[in-house]
């Protein structure tokens, strides 16, 4: 049933083997808002992200973007959502502005030369719109792929580490060009990282990740005042080392 | 908000034109296309000539080495067309990104066929405007036949592109050499320069079971006695349609497969 919520996700669980990656998660992703997936390597926030993209089948529980089973990969869900991550790349042989009429055409934008003009705007695209992708450098790269990502002006936008080795300035434009987007759009975003200062700044609420689990979630000021600390850096380790003990004993 | 329509069209033309780029882009993939063939026409031309020479089978029908070359190279260049393209996709790790949008793997695999037949197209031009040049060829003589046996060979070869494309999707790069060597296997058993009844009896049936020998027999047939074997003609017809259907079941198996085991976003890793 189709629903204006962006995600919900009922005791999602995902095992490879006999590794757990995703372990009984409950959350959602409320219209305008931006959540974030905090944890360390391995925490489960890649996979999670891919179960809500149905690019990976759960192996319990369902995962439901605005209200569509993410499994059952439906077109009209899909191309209302769009991701980006460093880890995945576009086509490095054709220019930046074939990869967006690629992808225009694959989400079914249907004025795609004037979507593809305003990003290069926005985005400040233009200088290097007709080199090859892979002659790009990472900034260079990072902000093609956003362009991508934004390219049907997506409702929910799925950031896996969107800042993940760049330079601080470059890093920092590109958080408050997602802060503009979404409070223009009232775009939900899911933002996965292990960069607790842009998690703080960005999100509205926060899940912490540890072994495939949401160990604790809330907005990062009431997280900080609930553990007595002073940023979500010292609360996640302190999270962290809670668990640890615990596994100990 | 933009305006975004659901259609699968619009997502099959956007691979195709994913592929326009690469080539338009990139010269030597183009020379690629049509390196191999050309090679391969100019060689059999020359091997021909000298047969023409000395066997009276070939004298009388002296196209039937070049006609064999040429349509052979549209099952190997048609298979390449599909499992290349989609290797494509796994050397850029873009399969991750594409599927993140509503492109199902259906339509993957069509624009991969529509890719395939434009590559083959492009490929195989100069290899036959040689044959007429060099050696007085033309292929286009065989008239609506050639037509029939072009599109049989295309769609078994989709078959086949296909069937690896899952092999590569399930065991990943891994899996790549099938690519350019699957469709060897099929040549001695395929029946390209000499007739079935040649082969032992047990490979005379397996023979009867690929599309690849009824064509090349109904080539025989038109170019030695001068009619179109609808026979054969209908078994290729049918084996193709079975071995289609049974490769895109391959195919959405093993795409479920990947998305069990969260290959997609390491594809190309």
């Amino acid at each position: 049933m189709v629903s204006d919520v962006p995600v919900e996700a009922e005791d999602l669980t995902k095992r490879f083997g006999d590794v757990i990656a995703v372990e009984g998660i409950n959350f959602s992703v409320k219209k305008g808002s931006v959540v974030g997936l905090l944890g360390g390597n391995g925490a489960g926030k890649t996979t999670t992200m891919s179960l809500l993209m149905g690019l990976v089948i759960p192996s319990a529980g369902e995962a439901r973007i605005f209200g569509e089973d993410a499994s059952k990969r439906s077109a009209s869900a899909l191309a209302r959502i769009n991701f980006s991550s460093p880890y995945v790349e576009m086509p490095g042989r054709l220019t930046v502005e074939e990869n967006l009429q690629v992808y225009a055409r694959l989400f079914g934008v249907v004025h795609a030369q004037e979507r593809i003009a305003k990003l290069a705007r926005d985005l400040d695209l233009e200088s290097f719109l007709h080199r090859m992708t892979r002659t790009l450098s990472a900034g260079q790269k990072s902000r093609s792929a956003l362009a991508k990502s934004l390219i049907n002006e997506p409702e929910l936008l799925l950031l896996d580490e969107p800042t993940a080795s760049l330079d601080p300035d470059t890093a920092d434009w590109i958080r408050t060009y997602l802060q503009d987007y979404q409070k223009n759009t009232g775009a939900a975003i899911l933002l996965a990282s292990h960069n607790m200062p842009e998690v703080e700044r960005l999100c509205d609420e926060v899940l912490m990740m540890r072994g495939g689990m949401i160990v604790d979630h809330g907005a990062p000021s009431e997280l900080i005042t609930r553990h007595g600390r002073q940023n979500l850096e010292e609360v996640f380790l302190d999270i962290a080392r809670k668990q640890s003990e615990v596994a100990s004993k | 908000m933009i305006e975004r329509r659901y259609d699968a069209w619009g997502r099959i033309v956007g691979i195709i034109l994913r592929h326009y780029y690469l080539y338009r882009g990139s010269i030597p993939r183009i020379i690629e296309l049509a390196y191999w063939p050309v090679m391969q026409i100019m060689l059999w031309g020359f091997i021909t000539q000298y047969f023409q020479q000395h066997s009276s089978l070939i004298a009388q029908a002296g196209g039937l080495l070049l006609a064999g070359v040429l349509l052979w190279d549209v099952l190997f260049r048609g298979q390449l067309g599909v499992s290349v393209s989609f290797l494509e996709e796994l050397w850029s790790r873009n399969l991750g990104q594409m599927f993140v949008s509503p492109l199902r793997p259906q339509e993957l695999a069509a624009s991969l066929m529509a890719v395939s037949l434009l590559r083959t197209i492009i490929g195989l031009s100069p290899a036959t405007l040689i044959a007429w040049l060099l050696y007085q060829f033309d292929i286009t003589s065989m008239g609506l036949s050639l037509v029939a046996f072009f599109g049989l060979l295309m769609a078994f070869s989709w078959a086949i592109g296909i069937a690896v494309c899952a092999m590569l999707l399930r065991f990943g790069l891994g899996a790549e050499s099938l690519a350019w060597v699957s469709v060897f296997a099929l040549a001695p058993v395929s029946a390209v320069y000499y007739p079935v009844e040649i082969l032992p009896t047990w490979l005379e049936y397996v023979a009867l079971f690929l599309p690849s020998a009824h064509v090349f027999e109904g080539m025989r047939s038109v170019l030695l006695d001068g009619y179109f074997a609808w026979d054969h003609f209908l078994w290729a017809a049918g084996l193709n349609l079975a071995m289609m259907v049974l490769a895109m079941v391959l195919f959405v198996r093993a795409f479920n497969s990947a998305r069990v085991g969260g290959r997609l976003l390491q594809s190309g890793e």
